[in-house]
């Protein structure tokens, strides 16, 4: 299994703004005002990569799961 | 027509006049005793008003709430124009395939890279500002000026036009200081102007932002669309502005009518980025609560039923003073451990140069305090002239000296 992204939201940083649950909404949902992704290993997607693009305070990490190397924020 | 209980009378909005920076008190009056009103504003249709944080919050932030179904209705507005507001009229995902092309110019980190020669432009024009002797106006010297000049190495945008944008500018953020026919023919003229920008780099590439724009559209014509690029663009160039440019004065003001908070900063210039957000809290922009949300299906919003296709303004000014969650609400306190303001907005919308904002507005105050320790009004408070018939409150001129 290669190829696969880590997916990871820092909740203190989190504003729960709602623009990765509006963005990838099979990926985050918002639970106690703040997102959350609802798997931590996804596939490549790029609904997963704007999420954390979009995210207004970079509360969004996405790496490379088996490298570490950071997919976004760009 | 039935009237159901949840159905009272509308009250005209805005209260009244905006004065100054000082919100009007009937704001705290509603956060207790209605903190859903209804509103009627001088163009569009009725709406609810939330004043209360955590109402103002769920507005702005829930999916339910959608900016994409207001087009077509007759929005309240203050403004007699109802213009497409672009990426303002979207709702996710299809907000998002615009806001991630320029969101990745405005991370916290690539704005990082921006501050020190935002620091240079700052010190060049207080050089120059210093050199012409006290008092001198601000505004003209410095806070325009400032995020001008970032904006435009930001975008690609000649520095040396600009004269010509902020006159268009002011379209974007005009309620009634322009006739409708003024406001199309300014916007008509920074889209010829941005489409001119672009023809150039069809001819010659760039790595500015412009540029990266352009790249993007030539690529892949489903990710943006020609008539997208330049409304973005302009819309960019005026916001970038705009916005830093208002807010840059009304920090200074609020601070040199607050001394005590003036010489905190000069004493402790750590708690700059602190007073950044304090005073993104504290100040109150915008003149009235704007760009209604519709509620897509009925809601609850507290006690009342909101139903749904009723249009609900939010007020970021009222939130930010709301005394459930903040302590103190009307004082100026840099020391707040928590500040969850919604100064740059909430939700899909949230202010996507805020980062940008945030540096420039550290840049500003920092490098004020630090050259003009003993800064003071050169008029008295009346004397000061605030622009009207705006979007936002803001001076005209700011007379100091040092």
């Amino acid at each position: 299994m290669s190829g696969q992204w880590r997916v990871q939201v820092d909740r203190d940083r989190c504003i729960g703004s709602g623009l990765c649950a509006g963005t990838a909404p099979d990926h985050f949902e918002l639970v106690d005002k703040k997102s959350r992704p609802l798997r931590d290993l996804v596939d490549p997607s790029e609904d997963v990569s704007d999420a954390a693009d979009c995210c207004p305070v970079e509360a969004i990490l996405v790496t490379d799961a088996t490298t570490g190397t950071t997919i976004a924020p760009a | 027509m039935t009237q159901t209980p949840q159905v009272m009378p509308a009250r005209n909005y805005p209260f009244g006049e905006a004065d100054r920076l000082n919100l009007d008190p009937f704001y705290a009056h509603l956060r207790g005793a209605e903190p859903l009103t209804r509103v009627r504003l001088p163009y569009g249709e009725e709406a609810w008003l939330a004043t209360r944080y955590d109402d103002v919050r769920l507005v702005l932030g829930d999916a339910r709430f959608s900016r994409a179904a207001g087009v077509g209705r007759d929005e309240p507005r203050t403004h007699p124009r109802q213009g497409d507001s672009g990426m303002l009229s979207m709702d996710p995902p299809e907000h998002t395939r615009l806001r991630k092309l320029i969101a990745k110019a405005f991370t916290a980190r690539r704005v990082e890279t921006l501050r020190p020669r935002t620091q240079e432009i700052a010190t060049g024009l207080l050089d120059a500002f210093e050199a012409k002797g006290t008092p001198g106006d601000l505004v003209e010297h410095f806070s325009t000026p400032l995020p001008v000049a970032v904006i435009c190495e930001l975008l690609g945008v000649p520095f040396e036009d600009r004269d010509k944008f902020q006159v268009w500018s002011e379209a974007i953020i005009s309620t009634t200081s322009l006739t409708p026919q003024q406001i199309q023919d300014y916007l008509d003229s920074l889209w010829g102007y941005i489409a001119q920008l672009i023809a150039q780099r069809r001819v010659a590439e760039t790595d500015d932002l412009l540029g990266a724009l352009v790249r993007t559209r030539d690529e892949d014509n489903d990710r943006l669309s020609e008539q997208e690029l330049v409304q973005l663009s302009a819309g960019l160039l005026a916001a970038g502005h705009e916005t830093t440019v208002t807010q840059i004065p009304n920090f200074v003001y609020v601070l040199l009518t607050n001394p005590d908070r003036w010489r905190e900063l000069v004493a402790h210039p750590d708690r700059v980025p602190a007073a950044v957000e304090e005073l993104m809290r504290y100040v109150p922009l915008g003149t009235a609560a704007a760009f209604a949300r519709y509620a897509t299906e009925d809601i609850m919003l507290g006690d009342i039923l909101v139903r749904a296709g009723e249009p609900v303004l939010g007020s970021l000014a009222s939130a930010n003073r709301d005394e459930r969650i903040f302590d103190h609400p009307d004082e100026l306190d840099f020391a707040r451990e928590v500040n969850p303001h919604m100064g740059f907005g909430h939700g899909p919308h949230h202010c996507v140069g805020a980062q940008l904002a945030r540096m420039e507005l550290q840049v500003a105050i920092g490098s004020l305090v630090a050259r003009f320790p003993n800064l003071e009004l050169a008029v008295a408070e009346e004397e000061l002239e605030w622009k009207k018939g705006m979007l936002v409150r803001g001076l005209r001129a700011l007379p100091v000296r040092w």
